[in-house]
This record gives structure tokens, C-alpha cells and sequence, in this order.
């Protein structure tokens, strides 16, 4: 038995209720169902989530390194899009 | 209710733990060998619910006894001629398949015995059983899903699980069988009775295997001996290696 046959998956955990899912990291499983028993006893020994989710590696669609400019740099000009940009009238105290 | 003696109820505590440090122990073993890493680490989980689940048994034992001996010495410090688990928890571990039929042989019966121990008129038993029950429903999840991928998975992982299942059977019936002592603590609503546990336990097991395509053998031969300390030869070795740190040194707190 190797991992060779095994799957790739993203484990997500949420640590407590009304708290979003954020990714911890990832495992190696042949199933959805194995990788969810695997993500418990790998990440959650220490009382560390109360719900899991597991996602196959593959079903994930990235962004890429190379992207990055043509993604992000055209935002950098356009100061107008962020709140801060705009002076307030006097009236409004807090925003 | 007859009358029950501490005693009986240490006696008792006493076997329990022993059982769960023993099967805790030869699952242990598999650290660092685990298939791959996930497994190695659900392995490890498994071994210390075990172990934490013999530490109970064996504290509750020492507060019976109340001289002086704590639950460390109820591990390191006996013998195994005093040891009563029963024999299907000793068998070395063997192959992946070997220790995974077995989990499920032993998580099947657990989950039934919990069941029982939880109605036990001594608190401190049903609240270990209360607490063990969650682990062992876990522990069967695992098990039975590892037999069924190993039943039908390739042609080599079905006959290693069909050849550990033709080799531990025999070991099993064992499980059903109540001494007087046990037979004593059933009558006063202490004990579980084990005989009560046998036809579910083989419904449920065989409905697993018949599952996996695995065949459950005959019943053609019975070994016993365990609860009156009367082991095989592969305890005196496992409890050498686990015990031969403290031995070495009594007492050493690190």
C-alpha cells in the first residue's frame, strides 16, 4: 500500500460556530469519506474545529503567479474605488 | 442487588484495562510503519483512546485498592501471568489487514459492551463506558471501512484479509464467555453479560463481511484462557518491551 493511488485533498475546518471555514491544509485520501475521517484525526486532535470540509485538490481552480498583472495591478490606479478616497462632509461624523 | 465486594469491582476494573492497554499497545506499534502518513496518524489516535481508556480502568482499580499503587503500576508492574485480557488483544499486530480485522472483530464488541457497561449501577464504570462508547463508534467507522476496502480492493488485500480473519476467529469466541467473577458483577447490575452480546455481535460482523465479500469461517476451533491468565506466548514479549523503561527505572517522572 503507497500513497501512489491516493487523492489529493483541500481540508477546510471551522473552528466555531458562526465562524466562517478557512483552509488549515491538505491530505491524502482515496475517498471523500476517508479524507473527512483523515482531516479529524490529523486536524482536529487538539479541539481545533466542529465541522470539516474536505474538497478534492483538482476541483479547486486557481489563480495564477502569472496573472498577477493583468488580475491586480489595473486596480492600483483607480483610487476612486476605495471609500477612503472620498473627503466627508462635516455632518456625517462617523462612516 | 447481591452483595458486590471492591474487590470484585477491582478485579474487575483491573481486566478492563488491561484489555484496552494491551489492544492500545499493539496498535501503537504501527507508529512510524503506518501505509502513509494520514493512516499512520489515525492509527496513533485509535492507540491513544486505548491507552486513555485503560488509564481510567486502571485509576478507578487503584482507588479501589487505596494501597498506595497508582495506575502505572497496575500497567508496568504486573506480570502476565496477572494480566486477564482476553487473547484476541494480544495476537501481534501482523499485517495492515491482520490489525484492521481484528479492530473491527474487537470495535464490534465494544460497542456492544459499552452499551451495556453504560447501564452499570457503578457510576464510575458507566461514566468510562459513556465517555469510551464515542471513541469506539469512531474506531468501528474506521474499521469497517477499512475491511470493505480491503475485502474488495485488489486480490492480495482480500486474501490477507480472508487469511486474518481464518486466524483470528477462533480467538473471539473468548469475548462471550462470563467467569464467575463477571458472572458475579452481571447478577448485581455492575457487570455486563457477555453471553447477551454474541448474537448481535455476529449479526453485525457478519453483515460487514458478507459486505466485503470476505467469508466468516466455521466454527471449528476456540482458544481461551486470558481472563485466568493463561496467555499466549506473544504477550510475555509485548509486555517486556512495554514495560522495560519503568522497570529500569521505578518511579522516573520526565
Amino acid at each position: 500500500m503507497s500513497a501512489e493511488n491516493l487523492q489529493l485533498f483541500e481540508i477546510f475546518l471551522r473552528s466555531k460556530r458562526g465562524l466562517d471555514h478557512k483552509h488549515v491544509g491538505s491530505l491524502h485520501a482515496e475517498d471523500h469519506e476517508q479524507a473527512l475521517e483523515y482531516a479529524r484525526d490529523v486536524y482536529t486532535r487538539r479541539s481545533e474545529g466542529v465541522s470539516i470540509w474536505v474538497v478534492r485538490s483538482d476541483d479547486i481552480c486557481a489563480s495564477q503567479e502569472d496573472d498577477s498583472e493583468s488580475f491586480y495591478d489595473p486596480s492600483n490606479d483607480k483610487p476612486y474605488r476605495l471609500a477612503t478616497y472620498y473627503q466627508l462632509p462635516d455632518e456625517v461624523n462617523n462612516m | 442487588m447481591a452483595e458486590v465486594n471492591k474487590q470484585a469491582i477491582q478485579d474487575y476494573a483491573t481486566r478492563l484495562g488491561d484489555d484496552a492497554v494491551v489492544i492500545g499497545h499493539r496498535v501503537s506499534e504501527w507508529c512510524s510503519k503506518g501505509p502513509f502518513l494520514e493512516e499512520d496518524l489515525a492509527l496513533q489516535n485509535v492507540a491513544l483512546d486505548f491507552i486513555g481508556r485503560a488509564r481510567m480502568f486502571y485509576s478507578y482499580a487503584a482507588e479501589l485498592a487505596n494501597d498506595g499503587r497508582k495506575e502505572d503500576d497496575f500497567a508496568y508492574m504486573r506480570d502476565h501471568r496477572e494480566y486477564q485480557n482476553l487473547l484476541l488483544m494480544e495476537l501481534p499486530r501482523g499485517d495492515f489487514a491482520y490489525t484492521m480485522v481484528r479492530q473491527l472483530l474487537v470495535d464490534v464488541f465494544n460497542l456492544y459492551y459499552l452499551e451495556q457497561l453504560q447501564q452499570s449501577s457503578d457510576e464510575t464504570l458507566s461514566a468510562i463506558a459513556g465517555k469510551a462508547i464515542k471513541e469506539t463508534r469512531y474506531h468501528l467507522r474506521r474499521s469497517s471501512e477499512w475491511v470493505l476496502r480491503l475485502g474488495l480492493g485488489t486480490e492480495e488485500s482480500k486474501k490477507r484479509a480472508q487469511t486474518a480473519l481464518d486466524d483470528l476467529w477462533g480467538f473471539t469466541h473468548e469475548m462471550f464467555d462470563l467467569d464467575a467473577l463477571e458472572q458475579q458483577l452481571a447478577d448485581a447490575g455492575i457487570g455486563v453479560d457477555n453471553t447477551s452480546l454474541q448474537a448481535a455481535w455476529t449479526t453485525q460482523v457478519k453483515s460487514i463481511l458478507e459486505e466485503a465479500t470476505l467469508i466468516p469461517p466455521e466454527d471449528e476451533w476456540k482458544v481461551k484462557g486470558g481472563r485466568e491468565g493463561y496467555h499466549t506466548e506473544f504477550l510475555g514479549q509485548m509486555l517486556n518491551e512495554m514495560q522495560c523503561v519503568h522497570r529500569a527505572n521505578p518511579g522516573l517522572e520526565w
